[in-house]
């Protein structure tokens, strides 16, 4: 219990360095900081302009990174599931290879396509640590509620489509953001992605309206998108608005983060969705073996 | 596992690296490297040295100058006693248009002109970068100051030159940069404080000018012959004019800018 809850702080902490790294893309101080890995060769330099942001957003990374290094070697010691074990130096690797991408984008000036996988895999990080936080759940230890097939996603791997629309949908959106798209291809994105959430929300809500986990993840999920739709719209009016400004302009930050930040729950709403789909939906094809395999060394 | 994550990230690395490589040069590269390749332009007599001056004139509604917002500088906002204003757009008092570059486009005989000894001086003071436009040639160094009690970083955003990001320290040494390539229109920022923005023109020739608080221009020196002049602003279209001048003439340009 106390390394779910772990997890779960792990993965607000996750969350909160993704608003910081957006927070330095808005404000168009990635390159305040012209060396990495220390800021102008100090571990602390003086926290002004750009300055604040970029090193804060350095700070938080190391921070989380250590987090992750005891989320690791906690479920190596604790869980006796070998996969979680695995996904607890995965998600290690992956925060190293994160922090290399951060560097890279300092020293090579922003690169569009280490920027723009920096940016996307911040969101799979963060999906990754929300993944642990449900795998070490009370709820998961309880094992499935299994139910019978219902709608196209019930059928192998279908319901893939889910994170993969939604993983797609935010590498538009780095490539707007970092400049290598223009806007129309983060729109597209935007009614795929809506129109496959509200096709999987309202199935597994109509389906499946006594089963808690289901029905609370798609509630989440089609809620957050719409929200989410909502804040892209804001955050491209305000961005056109301001655009004669001569600097960014705190209305178009803070609807661009929040749009950012919003964009990395619905994506590890759409994992956590598409998880619980495995764990619940019995496959069309196989047979289901219940999932209680769940057993903790102490 | 353990290695076999290592052996991923080292990997990712590689690929990244490998991906990214080329992007630097080294000092020897951002010399254009003509200085012996191309032979010197014929030297023009003082007598038949020709002029082309003028103004650029601004028509219609200017948009406002917006106030620039200091507040999480302290040591920038303190050193103004009013606000800081934009200067993407400023419009003088006699309705002609400032931080205009106008060049000789076209037109020019063959030939590399002499690079002035002096440098171009950028100075960042109030957190400003002062001038707001500027012209260079190929080669000619630009000098960048920093008159300011806090750090600032330089970095120009090039189409066609090599790309850097550099801190400069408060009242730390000037820095001599130069261009290898002619480009106009380079933005160069300080990502520390966002609304700082210089743009530097790089040229072949010396035969170039920038509007100040008259709107006028003067290009000196010409040879004679049929020129295209432009004149590039950062918000506006780049206009072209042609202008005839003979030996010793002083010929007039005029441009019209709307908003």
């Amino acid at each position: 219990m106390a390394i779910h809850r772990y997890s779960l702080l792990l993965a607000v902490c996750t969350l909160f360095l993704v608003v910081a790294g957006a927070s330095v893309t808005s404000l168009e101080a990635g390159l305040s900081v012209p060396d990495w890995p220390l800021s102008y060769g100090q571990v602390m330099p003086e926290m002004k302009g750009g300055i604040f942001y970029e090193h804060g957003h350095r700070m938080v990374a190391t921070t989380v990174g250590f987090l992750t290094i005891i989320l690791a070697v906690w479920l190596w010691r604790s869980d006796n599931r070998a996969w979680m074990r695995r996904l607890g130096f995965a998600a290690l690797a992956a925060v190293c290879v994160q922090g290399l991408l951060g560097g890279l984008t300092v020293l090579y000036m922003l690169p569009k396509p280490v920027s723009i996988s920096h940016a996307c895999l911040a969101e799979l990080f963060f999906s990754l640590i929300c993944a642990i936080a449900l795998f070490t759940s009370p709820s998961w230890r309880n094992g499935a509620q299994p139910v019978d097939p219902a709608g196209w996603f019930a059928r192998g791997n279908r319901i893939l489509v889910l994170p993969g629309a939604v993983l797609l949908q935010v590498a538009l959106g780095a490539a707007f953001r970092h400049k290598a798209l223009p806007l129309a291809w983060h729109v597209g994105g935007a009614a795929l992605v809506t129109a496959v959430v509200v096709a999987v929300s309202m199935v597994l809500i109509m389906e499946y309206p006594r089963h808690a986990a289901l029905k609370r993840a798609a509630t989440a999920l089609v809620t957050i998108t719409l929200a989410q739709v909502f804040l892209g719209v804001a955050a491209y009016m305000s961005r056109v608005a301001t655009a004669d400004a001569p600097q960014p302009m705190p209305v178009m930050v803070g609807f661009t983060v929040a749009h950012v930040a919003l964009g990395a729950l619905t994506m590890a709403t759409s994992v956590l969705t598409a998880i619980l789909v495995y764990r619940h939906v019995r496959r069309e094809r196989d047979s289901y073996a219940p999932a209680s395999e769940m057993s903790y060394a102490r | 596992m353990i290695h076999r994550f290592a052996a991923l990230i080292c990997a990712a690395v590689f690929v990244l690296l490998a991906a990214c490589g080329g992007t630097t040069e080294t000092k020897s590269s951002e010399s254009s490297g003509s200085a012996t390749a191309e032979p010197p332009a014929p030297a023009v007599a003082p007598a038949d040295a020709a002029t082309i001056a003028g103004k650029v004139t601004f028509t219609g509604t200017a948009p406002p100058r917006r106030p620039v917002s200091m507040d999480a500088t302290p040591a920038c906002a303190r050193q103004h006693d009013k606000a800081v204003l934009s200067e993407e757009v400023v419009v003088n008092d006699n309705g002609t248009l400032r931080n205009v570059f106008v060049y000789v486009k076209e037109g020019l005989p063959a030939g590399k002109w002499p690079v002035p000894d002096a440098p171009v001086t950028i100075d960042q003071i109030g957190c400003v970068y002062k001038p707001h436009v500027i012209g260079v040639m190929v080669d000619q160094d630009v000098e960048f100051l920093n008159n300011d009690p806090t750090n600032h970083n330089i970095h120009p955003l090039p189409r066609l030159n090599r790309e850097w990001n550099e801190s400069q320290p408060p009242k730390g040494e000037p820095k001599l940069k130069s261009f290898a390539k002619p480009e106009i229109g380079i933005p160069v920022k300080c990502n520390i404080h966002p609304w700082m923005r210089v743009y530097i023109n790089v040229v072949e020739h010396p035969f170039h000018a920038v509007t100040g608080e008259d709107g006028s221009f003067s290009i000196k020196g010409l040879p004679p012959g049929e020129y295209t002049i432009e004149a590039w602003h950062e918000r506006y279209p780049a206009q072209q004019i042609k202008v005839k001048v003979g030996p010793g003439t002083t010929e007039t340009a005029e441009f019209k800018f709307a908003g």
